[in-house]
């Protein structure tokens, strides 16, 4: 069976979509992923569909379903290199694509996350501050 | 008055075949020298309408057609199935409404990327969508 491959970069996961996808393709690719990220514990994903000339309804849901499930898992997704003409599409379609994170290219996607992780950890490292949580103001 | 220039008709019976539709539809959109958005536009409307075909009334027939009116042309996509037909048109094209698990875009989202969208359906019969998109429209 057709697959699309899953790369892993230090704690980041990348994937190139370089062909059209046809709906099982996408929602073994949706799979994949999710089980990719908690078998390696992947802080972030990079979605590139810079290659990608159609996202319809369907590949929109997946797109935000894979968003959302990683982030579920505690991974940052983020969507790249997306097409104008696709962007035009998908809202006239009516898709926003709520909670994806975008970049521009592979680069600034890459930076994106990594900035992500570093505020996440530095909050975690912060001293916890809400002891007197019972007094509302 | 509207003139047929050249026609094809293409049968859609498994999920693999929606590929190579889009792909015929955009050679057809190229060889009019439809632009890169509307050429977008016009094959993520096709892609939703024969998903509902194949999700809906397990495929179907959509004949593609090169139009010209006045000194417009355009591309003309027909979508037939034998499906079970749609009982309230009015509500299907609301956005939001499905009775499969989708999103509910499909139909009044592929109507905003179109220039002109027309459907016929009769319960127990089937449904027939009729899509022109404009080269400048």
């Amino acid at each position: 069976m057709e697959r699309i491959p899953i790369l892993r970069m230090g704690s980041f996961l990348l994937v190139t979509i370089q062909v059209d996808l046809y709906d099982r393709l996408a929602l073994t690719l949706e799979s994949d992923l999710v089980q990719a990220i908690s078998k390696t514990g992947a802080q972030g994903v990079l979605i590139d569909i810079s290659a990608v000339s159609i996202v319809d309804s369907f590949m929109g849901r997946i797109i935000g379903n894979i968003a959302s499930m990683a982030r579920l898992l505690d991974a940052y997704t983020v969507v790249v290199g997306m097409q104008p003409a696709v962007a035009i599409t998908l809202i006239e379609l009516g898709l926003t694509l709520p909670g994806v994170q975008t970049a521009l290219n592979v680069e600034k996607g890459m930076q994106l996350l990594q900035s992500r992780i570093q505020v996440t950890a530095s909050v975690e490292e912060a001293p916890n501050e809400d002891d007197d949580a019972g007094s509302p103001e | 008055m509207l003139v047929v220039l050249n026609k094809d008709a293409f049968q859609i019976q498994r999920e693999q075949d929606v590929i190579l539709f889009r792909n015929r539809v955009k050679e057809f959109a190229v060889r009019i020298g439809m632009g890169v958005v509307n050429q977008t536009k016009l094959i993520t409307a096709a892609s939703e309408l024969v998903r509902n075909m194949l999700r809906y009334a397990s495929g179907g027939e959509v004949l593609i057609e090169v139009i010209t009116r006045g000194r417009e042309n355009g591309i003309r996509l027909t979508f037939k199935d034998q499906g079970p037909g749609i009982p309230d048109i009015k509500l299907a094209m609301q956005d939001g409404y499905s009775t499969g698990r989708s999103l509910g875009l499909g139909l009044p989202g592929t109507k905003r990327l179109v220039s002109e969208f027309d459907i016929k359906s009769t319960v127990g019969v089937g449904t027939t969508v009729t899509i022109v998109k404009w080269k400048n429209g």
